[in-house]
């Protein structure tokens, strides 16, 4: 039997054969924590009477959820994070830094690691090839001290996509339109498999925002395949000999196998208050909106903030409106601002956020009123998730976002560009 | 150890119940602050939840048993959901079915999760559960509810009392055939 790129994963870090429903015990590349599910990693840690690290490099605390921090009680939670990592000599990435996520895409992340975060973004890491998953505090904690874990091993959906992107269409557009296809939960406990011959045109930073959408369809990875694109975007950070190729065998087995046309998609939202309540643009647009956020381990990188830049170039977000934008890294900041987009962008009228997860959770910067509707590139939109349960949350690309807040309402991006 | 025959009240939710209804991110300043944070569960979305938790508890009833609908606990795997829910003074989480991270959660606290026809349970039913047996007496309608089998690693988890009393013990995962 051929396997599928879960299968090779887990069968190489369990070394043995793994099947899908099997369970075996893997072992742990690479684990890390972020400021809001840290704290309670650590206490777990200490409580099982763990002192050491298994692999302090390979352990990474993110400040980046509160940052900078709006409150006492976050503050101290960083200090408790910033003496862990004095104590086990773990990395640390301060506030300021960016998105967990996009710092372990950046930096860390090679075709066939197992990857652990307690985050359920850490999918994310799938676009590399990297077997990544979320977990809570305290699998995260065990993971940490044995630099192991147990998996069930999931069933595989492939997702076969051909064709290319039309014109003001994204890979926003089509995670939105696979979720709402597939259901909140219709890919519990299994991993989604990207493949078919538009992977070819299919960017990194595309992959990215695929893959890190994979949980809301309840799958515990979204993994892309290691080829060119791969060996390229780590050859272009500065880690190439980490490449090797990963592509799932010929005769693998897939519960379902579900064909995209890129070319038959169009700009798509996720309306208030779940992320598979999924409309076509055109049949949304007119709603007024107050707030569009531009940003997130979805939609907070480069290739995202030019497609804004571009839109917003010259033109001005409507009176009504606030245009929030936070790059995904320090990284993406810089290179935004030496592209010249983040003037474009503050001349249209944006605030520019720190890079982190700003506004995405409804902490900090930028939480919504009564009321108050945004149109987010944020990949959750449940009810309160943007710190006021009264607030509406509509998902979409950067492209919607940046078209939308020029006219204080959800507008077509194919309409003003 | 995990008490493996629990009785109790049902107390029933809806579906997609997701971890931002059940502990909203607005409240990640108290994540150090548990019983703190504890008083704000499900605040937004069965604002009386914790009361009615509370009342059966005072009442010695029994444990309030939560019973949602599909898809439980969807989101952030944020380990504060099933703490929160625990905390309140919940003996059991039954549902149609729960997302991968909030299932593998709760068992890590302790916390029963079983999954099962949740349609035929009504709310207020008195219930007594058998976790060894997977199987659930609905003692107000007399219906047997059979449950779904979780993998023998994760019995053994709940069996302990949670990942880190299962740790402490056996000093790493063991995998049962």
């Amino acid at each position: 039997m051929g396997k599928t790129l879960a299968e090779k994963i887990l069968s190489l870090k369990s070394h043995g054969e793994a099947k899908a429903g099997d369970v075996v015990i893997a072992d742990v590349d690479l684990a890390f924590v972020q400021d809001t599910t840290g704290p309670l990693t650590i206490r777990q840690f200490k409580e099982s009477g763990f002192e050491a690290l298994a692999k302090p490099q390979q352990t990474i605390i993110f400040l980046d959820h509160a940052a900078p921090s709006p409150a006492q009680q976050l503050s101290n939670d960083h200090i408790l994070l910033r003496c862990f990592a004095g104590e086990t000599g773990c990395r640390i990435y301060e506030v300021g830094e960016g998105i967990c996520h996009q710092l372990i895409a950046e930096q860390f992340a090679n075709p066939g690691d197992v990857i652990l975060g307690s985050d359920s973004h850490t999918v994310t890491a799938g676009a590399l090839g990297a077997f990544a998953t979320g977990m809570g505090s305290s699998d995260v904690a065990v993971a940490l001290a044995l630099g192991k874990t147990w998996f069930r091993v999931p069933e595989s959906f492939l997702i076969e996509l051909k064709g290319v992107f039309p014109r003001g269409v994204y890979a926003k557009d089509l995670i939105l339109y696979l979720i709402g296809q597939i259901g909140a939960d219709g890919a519990n406990y299994k991993a989604l498999e990207f493949g078919g011959e538009a992977l070819a045109q299919m960017t990194m930073p595309q992959r990215l925002t695929i893959a890190n959408m994979a949980v809301e369809a309840g799958a515990k990875v979204g993994l892309f395949p290691g080829d060119e694109i791969t060996q390229d975007f780590l050859i272009g950070h500065g880690r190439g000999d980490n490449y090797k190729p990963l592509y799932p065998d010929a005769e693998a087995n897939y519960e379902q196998v579900i064909p995209v046309n890129l070319d038959q998609l169009e700009p798509m939202l996720s309306l208030p208050h779940a992320v598979n309540n999924v409309r076509p643009v055109t049949q949304v647009k007119g709603v007024k909106i107050q707030q569009a956020f531009i940003g997130t381990c979805t939609n907070g990188r480069l290739e995202d903030l030019a497609v804004a830049a571009e839109i917003l170039k010259g033109k001005k977000r409507h009176p009504g409106t606030r245009l929030l934008i936070a790059p995904a890294s320090r990284q993406v900041l810089i290179r935004a601002i030496k592209k010249g987009y983040i003037q474009s962008l503050i001349e249209a009228g944006a605030i520019i956020l720190p890079p982190g997860c700003a506004a995405c959770l409804g902490l900090h910067q930028g939480v919504l009123g009564d009321g108050e509707v945004c149109l987010s590139t944020a990949n959750r939109n449940f009810k309160g998730r943007m710190g006021n349960p009264e607030a509406m949350v509509y998902l979409a690309s950067p492209a919607t976002a940046a078209a939308s807040v020029i006219r204080g309402e959800i507008t077509d991006p194919r309409e003003v560009t | 150890m995990t008490d493996l025959m629990l009785k109790g009240k049902a107390i029933k939710l809806g579906d997609n119940i997701s971890t931002d209804d059940i502990i909203p991110g607005r409240f990640a300043h108290l994540r150090s602050n548990l019983p703190e944070l504890a008083r704000h569960v499900l605040e937004d979305t069965a604002p009386e939840f914790a009361s009615r938790v509370r009342a059966l508890s005072a009442a010695g009833e029994g444990k309030a048993m939560l019973v949602a609908g599909k898809n439980l606990g969807l989101g952030s795997s944020r380990e504060h959901a099933p703490v929160v829910i625990k905390m309140s003074g919940v003996g059991a989480i039954l549902a149609k079915s729960a997302a991968r991270i909030f299932f593998r959660n709760a068992i890590n606290q302790g916390l029963p999760v079983l999954l099962c026809d949740t349609d035929k349970i009504g709310d207020g039913d008195e219930l007594e559960i058998n976790l060894t047996g997977g199987m659930i007496a609905n003692l107000t309608s007399g219906i047997t509810l059979n449950c779904s089998k979780m993998p023998p690693i994760m019995s053994a988890i709940l069996e302990e009392g949670g990942l880190i009393p299962y740790i402490q013990k056996h000093k790493g995962f063991v995998i049962i055939s």
